[in-house]
């Protein structure tokens, strides 16, 4: 992928979307899902494939409908129907909706939508039934992009429906940055990637010249925070995902400094520096100010993460004996350890929901992603593998994606997402090996 | 920002062939080594003669007798090659998150980097790196390879002190 069209595609998640009400009808039906009571069985749920509307292509409205249906069931909640069981069809956006037909094929809810094109804009309006109560389920709406971010008004169509049916925030309409890599296990080299988070529209950020680390991405997906070996030595830089030109952090003191992460409003950020074998904690303002060291211990202090409303940071230290996870506050202060179980415990993220912290767990041989409460109790390993780390969570705090390394001299890593129920664990298209996912939060 | 940029270009004066890595050199043993092992001053006899690197078992970043037993001669050597300089970098096994084997790995290179000041090198001569698993030298998933990757390995670049 050349380096126009990486531009080109991030151009595209800048735009602005806007939605509008086509009706003011709305209905609270039964029709719902409790995540949090464990989803066994997905909900059928029929996708009428999205009506033509004007000179809009055909190709292009199978296309976005699809998008939908991938989304929904992707999520592992969702259980599109076949189309080819459909009774009825749709031809027309506001034709009366046939309910029986749909009843009949057992789909519990219906999208319905549509597709009009105008120059280099395109519009996609649904519209959410529930079936078994025969009305709709919230308001019409529709999405309006430019023609090369058709995909994304597919994942705000399904964003909509997941949240109107979850009572949850959707998170299908968000990028994803990560490690791209290649080569030998002894040789390997590692470049900045970013894609949408089923996949799409990969590009590329860096090279593969320099060692790089870690990524993580502003809320606003202007910017990447990682670790660069571009001076030889480990050191958090930044990158403008626009200009696709990078500088270290300014600020930072001299020395190796890695482990970087935004605080919640962005204008801030955590790293971790080694100084003759001491890895400590640091805040740094990112528009000048003073650095602030946070831990002092002798120990290894590292992987800090701030609580969404930035008043705390959950991070990792050996000052025990192995490494644990420990709470503070976000100015410093005394940390109180939250990981008791047996093993070792690593990279925790506080969730965007504030209720949960994942991490990594090493115990006996074998590599787990888990969550606990954020006071470290209700602890629930949801993976197991040779080697799985590094979780970072989806813009609704309900899915968390990580790196999963196989062994042995050919191993590899790739990218992982698993539902905090345990469920729905799954691989994350990737052109090639793939580690250090960070989640965006819901584009714009 | 500017002791970090000479690396490089001093790393090209010295071995051609270790710089075929960005990084001035991961350790990886596979380059091709400048001079002869048959003169003691050259950095051959140092990386093979002396020997360039330390083992570490599990978890554990301080030296073994063995391990102290080489870094002495590192120093011994060193002290009497002064126009070079020393970046010691620290490794770790793929056994451990990402983000704390940078931190184990600047421990493990720390760890050199001390002793090679208590024998009496001048600490302005030497630098520490951490690599963390990133750059493992042997590549099975067994801890006959672990051992290897467990490592700190002292890499020699030509100039004065920085």
């Amino acid at each position: 992928m050349t380096r126009t069209r990486v531009l080109a595609v991030l151009a595209s998640t800048l735009l602005t979307l806007f939605s509008a009400p086509l009706h003011a009808q709305t209905g609270q039906g039964p029709l719902r899902i409790e995540i949090t009571e464990g989803v066994i069985e997905p909900l059928p749920i029929a996708i009428a494939p999205f009506v033509v509307e004007g000179n809009a292509a055909p190709q292009l409205a199978r296309d976005i409908t699809a998008v939908v249906a991938s989304d929904l069931e992707g999520s592992g909640l969702f259980r599109p129907i076949s189309e080819t069981a459909f009774i009825s069809q749709v031809t027309n956006f506001n034709a009366p909706v046939q309910y029986a037909d749909w009843k009949a094929i057992n789909a519990q809810g219906l999208v319905v939508g549509a597709v009009t094109v105008q120059g280099d804009r395109i519009t996609v309006k649904f519209r959410l039934f529930d079936t078994f109560s025969e009305a709709p389920l919230g308001e019409g709406l529709q999405f309006t992009g430019t023609a090369n971010a058709w995909r994304r008004l597919g994942h705000k169509v399904a964003d909509q429906v997941y949240s109107r049916i979850t009572g949850e925030g959707g998170y299908f309409d968000s990028r994803l940055v990560f490690v791209s890599e290649t080569g030998p296990k002894n040789a390997r080299q590692k470049r900045l990637a970013v894609m949408d988070y089923d996949g799409e529209n990969q590009g590329f950020l860096t090279d593969s010249q320099t060692l790089v680390l870690a990524p993580r991405i502003s809320a606003d997906g202007s910017e990447v925070l990682y670790t660069s070996y571009a001076t030889g030595f480990p050191q958090v830089t930044r990158l403008d995902t626009r200009t696709l030109e990078s500088r270290p952090l300014e600020g930072q003191p001299e020395g190796m400094t890695f482990s970087p992460r935004y605080a919640p409003d962005g204008k801030s950020v955590l790293f971790s520096m080694a100084v003759g074998g001491n890895t400590d904690i640091f805040s740094l303002p990112l528009s000048g100010g003073e650095r602030k060291r946070l831990t002092t211990a002798p120990s290894i202090e590292t992987a800090p993460s701030y609580s969404p409303d930035g008043s705390q940071i959950v991070f990792e230290s050996d000052r025990s004996g192995s490494p644990q996870l420990y709470v503070m506050p976000a100015g410093g202060g005394e940390p109180r350890r939250i990981s008791f179980g047996q093993g070792r415990y690593g990279t925790p993220v506080w969730s965007p929901r504030g209720d949960l912290i994942a991490f990594t767990k090493q115990n006996r041989g074998r590599f787990h992603i888990g969550v606990m409460r954020v006071d470290g109790s209700e602890e629930r390993l949801l993976t197991a593998s040779f080697l799985d780390e590094g979780p970072t969570w989806a813009p609704n705090g309900r899915v968390v994606m990580f790196t999963r390394e196989t062994a042995g001299a050919g191993g590899e890593p790739s990218l992982y997402s698993v539902d905090i129920t345990g469920r729905n664990l799954r691989r994350v298209k990737t052109p090639g090996a793939a580690s250090d996912p960070a989640w965006s939060p819901l584009l714009e | 920002m500017t002791r970090f940029a000479r690396l490089l270009p001093l790393c090209a004066l010295v071995a051609l062939a270790a710089c075929s890595d960005p990084f001035g050199g991961s350790g990886t043993g596979q380059t091709a080594a400048p001079g002869s092992t048959a003169d003691p001053s050259s950095v051959a006899y140092f990386q093979q003669t002396v020997g360039d690197r330390v083992l570490f078992p599990v978890d554990q970043a301080v030296l073994t007798d063995g391990a102290r037993a080489t870094v002495n001669q590192q120093a011994k050597w060193l002290t009497a090659n002064g126009a070079y300089t020393a970046v010691v970098e620290g490794h770790a096994d793929e056994q451990g998150t990402r983000e704390y084997n940078l931190a184990l790995g600047a421990r493990r290179a720390t760890a050199v980097r001390d002793q090679l000041v208590e024998a009496g090198v001048a600490p302005g001569r030497i630098r520490t790196l951490t690599y963390g698993k990133e750059r493992p030298l042997e590549v099975c998933s067994e801890e006959a390879c672990y051992e290897k990757n467990r490592r700190a390995v002292t890499v020699l670049t030509a100039g004065g002190t920085s």
